[in-house]
């Protein structure tokens, strides 16, 4: 199962991901048109440490996913290891953004959660992110547990 | 005295989406965003035209141009020399440049053109027949003898192996960062090529890539102690340096930091002054010394090396170098970059590499001392094309470097002297080296080498040449266009039509 | 072939349903259905009202749920008995059922203290069920003034779904505080004045007297006149089965981890039951969504012969009323250190007991507050993480390199 994975050793902290995750899933195929003037949402969220390392964080498409448990409208849902969201029937509860250990699962700038589906609902086909880092530094990939 | 900007920030505001990742990506600190007006702002007169804010863009909306903001034309005092002036007026020192000369002086590359097969002698489909980019670097014997089995009698001088006549020169570890180095030991491990260290030492992580690199020692001897001598695949000794034949190295101390400072065996912090010759070379004989000194050192397993920079009498220097013991000669032109030289040295002093090359190779083919030494060209080698006519013109091989720069990132601003390399090359800015990604970097000089390399191959092929060694000191495979009889007569081919 | 039996058609029921499913493909599993409704959203009744969601919508799994997981459902249907030491169940209907694992997710009913008069209101209703809500839907104009008792979850979810419905809303509660079993005061009141601020009225601190037809007194002696009557006091763990059959049980079905009762091969899950609340130390009934699930989900796994356990449970609400949401979780024992951050729209509250994060409250604040839910489910050591940041903004980044090279690095 691929999930995304972050390079720290390679993230600049640009937050590049976070503007091409916001226009992948804006349905617009203009970025300007899809950003320009508007506070972005992205489900994916740069994070600088004390040491000034920086790196994304976004869904990890849990084994055992909490938010897919707790949501209280049958919206989340896991499918062939990738957790969706079923935007008709979420009320915008939030809980999901309640449990996230990762705070990975977001509101999105309406009141409904939303969260990485890995691109595969729009029209990009795969991860923005990934594929708009300009270092490498996020990557979509098969890996085990960490050591 | 203040000036207008050399370069304007050109900023579309229709298409800025207020990402900042101009502001964040910019160590010169031209942008910022004003939370007041909710608009992004530049300072233009910290902008290098390194291009990075304008690549990052996500929407296109930033250009950066040339001021047009001048002052009054004049053919004889350009703008740039009164500024210099200026500048010199204020501050009384020498002025400091980067890169290679950029000044319009002849490029005898864009001279010079190359033959085709037609009719009479077939070309060679690259594609369907065997076609030989490999080289051998290192003194060959004038004849050889065999054993009654048919093996080899005569002992061979030790040789370094090219899968393609091109190597990355030398550029130290503190002039460009760790991960640059990086990228070049690993493509050159991929390709079978070579890289050099520069005057910078080893760094500790770099050994497992030894079979791949030349090991340098110049004026200074920084980093140089016997596991660095023996971790090579070749010892370079630099006498000169393309961009700033003449002068010495100068690290400042402000660079010479942690890993830095400990590869190169100097006190951190502490400037790294290579001085303008070897104190211990005033002569070919002392030369002799020390390469033999260096032999003796690696048991005579490894070539060495003898760089010099294009000058007037090169001919004649070349031919005492072949006579020293070296195995191989490396000539740096004068368009060869650099990571800081004085301005006036790198666009005055030295000669162009093809004038150079041309000279040298003929030189030791009438002395008959050729095959004394393989001939590396540098300085200023572009493509597969200027690969290809230096080659005719008599070199074995080529360094690049600007183009390895080029092939990781660099936009050729001409700033490394700053320090401030935004694109993570020549910078030991930690923030700012890891802007190169190695997997990234050697991917993109690997994928430049094979380029050339079908490159070199479908030229070659055109001549109806199949080999390197075919190839080399084949000058009629060569015509000028626009050159005079005499820089016909240096270069040794004709003119095109005749 | 395993005989699995669940009486209640829940969420905790759904969440049984999974778990089994996930250990034993094969055994049968029959769900008894009180309501003739397949497995909803309770919580979603209010949103139903707004018109934010449709019956259809409010189901909690796909059409084929039942099917694709081979569940038999007897809707409509009732325990009547059960017996655990010869594992039968006996059904309203006299029908019998043997069973080799059972699991109670009868959840809670509302509960309505005796008042004088009530049988003299004709529009009264529970909000509950989607029957409750129906009926509720069906009663209201857009001239009613309606009055509800009871200013906790249901009572203000109820006033938020109708507030575009009808002309007025009166909402009344004993307690001096809107919210008042997971809010304190300061937040209570900003939630008040901003509940106030669209166009609901509250009687607090009172309870009411009497009602005649469609007027009620309060015992301080305020009066209000009504049309529709909204009764969300509260609600009573629906324990008599077990009970009855000899289980413990003290306010709910007592369980432990596995989702055990004391009864052998009796499971129970959901609002029914009270289990161990880790952020205070204390059992108690946390009827949770969420919650409901994770017990249910637990329950099935061990009725089917595999091993789980939900040993991390603790109190945590998600709710936000005409734009304002509140995060809540954990506990704030006594003599808990608190973190407070306030201003006109937000507040940001967290408690803080040896060295652990116990709760918080968080109006105005959503965004990945994920963050610190964890730190109260996994019991992380604040000495072991950048709290001064955390308080600031929940982020991995406080979380130590260690943490995030595990989340982040690797599989989870």
């Amino acid at each position: 199962m691929k999930r995304i994975y972050v390079k720290e050793e390679w993230c600049l902290g640009c937050h590049l991901c976070e503007y091409n995750c916001a226009f992948a899933n804006s349905g617009m195929t203009d970025m300007v048109k899809a950003l320009r003037g508007k506070t972005i949402y992205p489900r994916i969220q740069v994070e600088q440490d004390e040491n000034g390392v920086t790196y994304a964080v976004s869904c990890r498409h849990c084994n055992d996913p909490i938010c897919v448990k707790s949501c209280i409208a049958g919206a989340l849902s896991k499918k062939d290891g990738v957790i969706e969201i079923d935007h008709s029937k979420c009320v915008g509860c939030l809980t999901c953004v309640l449990v996230c250990p990762y705070g990975a699962v977001v509101e999105d700038g309406s009141g409904v959660a939303q969260k990485c589906e890995l691109c595969m609902k729009n029209a990009c086909g795969a991860p923005a992110c990934v594929k708009g880092c300009p270092n490498g530094a996020i990557v979509y990939e098969e890996r085990g547990e960490a050591e | 005295m203040n000036f207008y900007p050399e370069f304007e920030v050109v900023r579309n505001d229709s298409r800025c989406i207020r990402c900042r990742v101009c502001e964040r990506q910019c160590a010169n600190e031209v942008h910022w965003y004003d939370e007041d007006g909710k608009v992004m702002l530049s300072d233009e007169s910290k902008c290098v035209n390194c291009q990075r804010c304008v690549t990052l863009c996500p929407t296109r909306a930033l250009k950066i141009v040339k001021s047009d903001c001048r002052l009054r034309e004049n053919a004889n005092y350009s703008d740039q020399t009164i500024k210099e002036i200026y500048r010199q007026a204020e501050t009384g020192g020498v002025l400091l440049s980067s890169m290679g000369n950029p000044n319009p002086l002849p490029v005898y590359w864009d001279r010079i053109l190359i033959n085709a097969s037609q009719v009479t002698n077939p070309p060679i489909d690259p594609l369907r027949e065997p076609m030989e980019t490999r080289v051998f670097l290192g003194k060959k014997p004038d004849h050889i003898t065999r054993n009654a089995d048919g093996s080899l009698d005569t002992k061979l001088a030790p040789q370094l192996s090219l899968s393609m006549p091109v190597m990355f020169s030398a550029m130290s570890y503190g002039s460009i960062s760790y991960n640059a180095h990086a990228s070049l030991a690993r493509a050159a491990s991929a390709l079978g090529i070579y890289y050099n260290t520069g005057e910078g030492g080893l760094h500790e992580d770099f050994y497992k890539y030894g079979k791949n690199t030349i090991v340098q020692v110049a004026s200074g001897r920084f980093g140089v102690h016997k596991d660095y001598l023996e971790a090579g695949a070749a010892i370079e000794i630099k006498m000169g340096q393309g961009a700033k034949p003449g002068i010495g190295g100068h690290l400042p101390g402000t660079k010479a930091v942690g890993d830095v400072s400990k590869t190169r065996m100097i006190p951190e912090g502490s400037d790294a002054i290579s001085p303008a010759p070897h104190h211990d070379i005033y002569s070919i004989e002392d030369l002799r010394q020390l390469v033999f000194s260096l032999k003796e050192a690696t048991d005579y397993r490894l070539p060495v090396i003898v760089k010099v920079a294009a000058v007037h009498n090169i001919a004649a220097i070349a031919s005492g170098i072949a006579r020293s013991g070296a195995d191989i000669i490396a000539i740096d032109g004068f368009r060869g970059g650099t990571g800081a030289a004085p301005t006036r040295i790198r666009d005055n002093v030295g000669i162009p590499i093809e004038l150079a090359l041309a000279a040298v190779d003929k030189r030791l083919r009438d002395e008959g001392i050729r095959n004394n030494v393989s001939i590396i060209c540098g300085g200023s080698v572009r493509s597969a094309a200027d690969v290809v006519k230096a080659i005719a013109l008599g070199a074995d091989a080529c360094y690049i470097a600007t183009a390895a720069c080029l092939a990781m990132g660099c936009h050729l601003c001409r700033s490394c002297h700053t320090g401030k390399c935004n694109w993570g090359i020549a910078t030991q800015r930690p923030d700012l080296v890891k802007r190169l990604n190695p997997d990234i970097g050697s991917q993109r000089l690997i994928n430049l080498m094979d380029a050339w390399r079908h490159e070199i191959k479908e030229l070659m092929g055109g001549m109806g040449i199949n080999s390197i060694e075919a190839l080399r000191g084949n000058r009629l495979m060569l015509r000028g266009v626009g050159l005079t009889e005499k820089e016909l007569e240096i270069l040794g081919i004709s003119h095109a039509g005749e | 072939m395993k005989q699995y039996v669940i009486i209640g058609n829940g969420v905790a029921a759904a969440g049984c349903i999974e778990g089994i499913r996930s250990v034993d493909a094969a055994g049968s599993i029959t769900v008894i259905s009180a309501e003739k409704h397949p497995v909803y959203c309770r919580p979603l009744i209010s949103y139903y009202l707004e018109n934010k969601t449709d019956l259809k919508r409010m189901n909690y799994r796909s059409e084929s749920f039942y099917s694709d997981n081979n569940v038999t459902v007897l809707y409509g249907r009732a325990v009547s008995e059960m017996h655990a030491d010869t594992k039968k169940i006996v059904l309203d209907n006299g029908e019998s059922s043997d069973y080799d694992a059972l699991c109670v997710c009868t959840g809670s009913s509302p509960f309505v203290p005796p008042m004088q008069g009530l049988d003299t209101v004709e529009n009264k209703f529970s909000f509950m069920t989607i029957d409750d809500t129906l009926a509720l839907e069906k009663a209201i104009t857009p001239e009613s003034r309606v009055l509800i008792i009871g200013a906790g979850l249901i009572g203000l979810k109820c006033a938020e779904g109708l507030h575009n419905r009808v002309k007025s809303i009166t909402v009344c509660d004993l307690a001096p505080r809107v919210l008042s079993s997971i809010l304190d005061d300061k937040c209570a009141a900003m939630m008040q004045k901003h509940l106030e601020a669209n166009g609901i009225s509250f009687i607090l601190g009172t309870s009411a007297k009497e009602f005649s037809g469609s007027h009620a007194m309060m015992q301080n002696g305020a009066e209000v006149d009504f049309d529709v009557l909204v009764l969300a006091v509260g609600v009573r763990a629906n324990t008599a089965l077990v009970k009855n059959a000899g289980g413990n049980v003290n306010r709910g079905i007592a369980v432990d981890e596995a989702c055990r009762t004391s009864l052998q091969d009796v499971y129970a899950a959901g609002d029914c039951t009270e289990y161990h609340d880790i952020s205070s130390d204390s059992v108690k009934i946390m009827a949770l969504m969420p919650n409901a699930y994770m017990q249910g989900h637990t329950a099935g796994v061990n009725m089917a012969g595999g091993t789980a356990a939900f040993d991390n449970a603790i109190p945590m609400n998600s709710i936000g009323f005409f734009g304002l949401h509140c995060h809540t979780a954990g506990s704030q024992p006594e003599g808990c250190e608190m973190y407070e951050e306030a201003d006109e729209s937000h507040i940001k509250r967290l408690f803080v007991k040896d060295d652990r994060l116990t709760g918080f409250m968080l109006l105005g604040h959503m965004h990945r507050t994920g963050i610190y839910t964890a730190l109260i489910r996994n019991r992380t050591p604040l000495s072991s993480v950048d709290f001064a940041r955390l308080k600031i903004e929940p982020q991995l980044a406080a979380m130590g390199s260690a943490y995030r090279d595990k989340v982040l690095k690797g599989a989870v």
